[in-house]
């Protein structure tokens, strides 16, 4: 077989591959039944304005305050790491593999069961998925903010330091702005992933008006025996997460320009 | 007599270096380095790369710390751990090789961010102060650019102006046009010649040969860690008296006729190096003047 025909067999192997395994979903699946299951228009309708005033909004809401003390903490842990006190190093190297080697799920099931029993007074709700969502973030953030912070040259430390910034000076001043520029992709990227992770606030124990798209969905899906709600809570979530990640790939070509 | 001489040299001596050692590991960079930089002199340190110039520039402002030996920068002992540093910095003009100008501030906030966080001065004075200097580069019209919008030797004096922002005594430069096209460099000598005719204490390493010999008030050619020859640049680089000197001038001024010299005229032979050396130093010292 000639070179040409060859790559012609192999694309069209290719394509009717393609075509067969779209035939057998399309003649297999029962379009009828999950037509009714997931686009019912009336169950559709019964969840808005809730879907928007109430679960969109605390999404937004949770994810926002676990990003922002994430960052915070974050930043103290990779500051942590590169200290020079080695009990610091250990205490952020111990928090970071820890926080990222267990399951979100547990930290959220025991911060949802501790929290009540550490402190006698319930305190707000909010709080504790602020503190649920950062302490997981914080762990995968503080590593993203170390290599940002290593990846400033040394010579802008120099610099600082030969215009007679004490150390920390020169940190606040100088590296952490360009470690923050560097690392701004994968940071977007995080927001993205703490996003998806709001959706386990729902082990903290929620009342009705603090759900969030996913426990919203599933609560309408057992009102309602429909899934609409769980494609509708789908979509809401793209329509956070798909712009995202569009910034996050703007961010990506403008550092890459700025090399 | 020593002592009589020191107390007189304390008053005129911007930068005071003695018996200085620096080793990164195993490698010794620095053998024992003595040099004073008087008040408002010019001194150029030239030399091969590896030959410990950056790093001696370096322990003078001690972003490295050297390994023995004292600097004694405007009357303070940098090398003593009881001296704030930081302090002492502020005093000290530093140029870099590759500007490191912050990215982050366009040219005005490069200018202003350590006068400010530093010295404590007002935004509108500090912004004043940068302005006057950016005047002085040539560089007006630039402060609302950043770094990457200039060119190399416009970043390059913006970073001279950001250390004179500061007032410097004294001004290190560590081989400021070497990374810098060739069409470029002149601008930067421009400003570092203004500086140096307006009495501005200098320090600077660098290869550039024609402003060591129509600039510098001294030269110190260094070699393997330690000082070869420094006298008056018509001396050392019209006339170098030592024979390393002379094949290291012979290299950078014309690389073609290097080989040439260094075949013709073997320097081991006539290095009788120590007795060379020794004739030469009631010549050339730098303290004798005092």
């Amino acid at each position: 077989m000639s070179r040409r025909n060859r790559t012609r067999a192999i694309r069209t192997a290719q394509y009717g591959v393609l075509v067969l395994v779209v035939l057998i979903v399309a003649f297999a699946a029962d379009w009828g039944e999950l037509r009714r299951a997931f686009f019912d228009v009336e169950v559709a309708k019964k969840q808005f304005p809730d879907v928007v005033t109430t679960a969109l909004v605390n999404t937004v809401v949770y994810t926002v305050l676990g990003f922002g003390f994430g960052l915070a903490l974050g930043l103290l842990l990779a500051l942590m790491r590169l200290s020079r006190v080695l009990p610091y190093r250990w205490l952020a190297v111990a928090y970071i593999e820890f926080f990222r080697g267990v399951p979100a799920l547990l930290v959220f099931i025991a911060l949802g069961f501790g929290v009540p029993l550490a402190f006698e007074v319930s305190i707000n709700q909010y709080v504790t998925v602020m503190l649920a969502l950062g302490l997981v973030g914080a762990a995968y953030m503080a590593e993203t903010i170390r290599a940002g912070i290593r990846a400033v040259p040394r010579g802008q430390t120099e610099a600082a330091r030969s215009l007679g910034m004490s150390p920390a000076r020169a940190m606040v001043s100088i590296v952490i702005p360009q470690a923050f520029r560097i690392v701004l992709p994968p940071l977007a990227n995080e927001l993205i992933l703490l996003t998806k992770d709001s959706s386990l606030v729902y082990l903290l124990g929620l009342s009705m008006d603090q759900y969030e798209l996913a426990k919203f969905g599933r609560d309408a899906l057992n009102q309602n025996r429909s899934l609409t709600p769980i494609l509708i809570a789908g979509l809401f979530y793209l329509a956070i997460t798909l712009p995202l990640g569009h910034l996050v790939r703007r961010l990506e070509a403008r550092t890459a320009r700025a090399r | 007599m020593t002592g009589a001489g020191g107390m007189v040299q304390d008053g005129a001596a911007a930068i005071e270096v003695k018996a200085l050692h620096k080793s990164f590991g195993a490698l010794e960079v620095l053998r024992g380095i003595d040099i004073t930089v008087r008040r408002g002199e010019v001194v150029c340190v030239i030399g091969p790369s590896g030959s410990g110039k950056s790093t001696l520039l370096r322990c003078v402002n001690l972003l490295e710390e050297p390994t023995s030996g004292t600097v004694r920068v405007a009357g303070v002992e940098v090398t003593d751990p009881d001296v704030d540093i930081d302090r002492v910095r502020r005093r000290i003009g530093m140029v870099f090789q590759a500007f490191n100008l912050f990215p982050h501030l366009s040219a005005l906030g490069n200018l202003t961010i350590a006068q400010r966080r530093v010295l404590g001065r007002s935004r509108p004075e500090a912004e004043e102060v940068a302005r006057r200097n950016l005047r002085r580069v040539g560089l007006a019209e630039k402060e609302d650019s950043y770094p990457a919008r200039l060119s190399g030797g416009q970043q390059q004096r913006v970073a001279i102006a950001r250390a004179l922002s500061m007032g410097p005594e004294l001004m290190l430069f560590d081989e400021p046009t070497s990374a810098l096209d060739p069409e470029l460099v002149g601008d930067v000598l421009a400003v570092m010649r203004g500086l140096a005719d307006e009495g501005m204490t200098m320090l600077v390493v660098t290869h550039e040969m024609s402003f060591a010999r129509e600039v510098a008030d001294r030269v110190i050619f260094m070699d393997g860690g330690a000082v070869v020859e420094e006298g008056p640049p018509e001396q050392v680089v019209t006339d170098p008296r030592h024979a390393r000197t002379r094949a290291f001038l012979a290299r950078v001024l014309d690389p073609a006729a290097a080989d040439v010299l260094e075949h013709e005229s073997p320097p081991s032979p006539q290095q009788p190096s120590t007795p060379t050396n020794r004739q030469r130093e009631p010549k050339d010292g730098p303290r004798e003047p005092f």
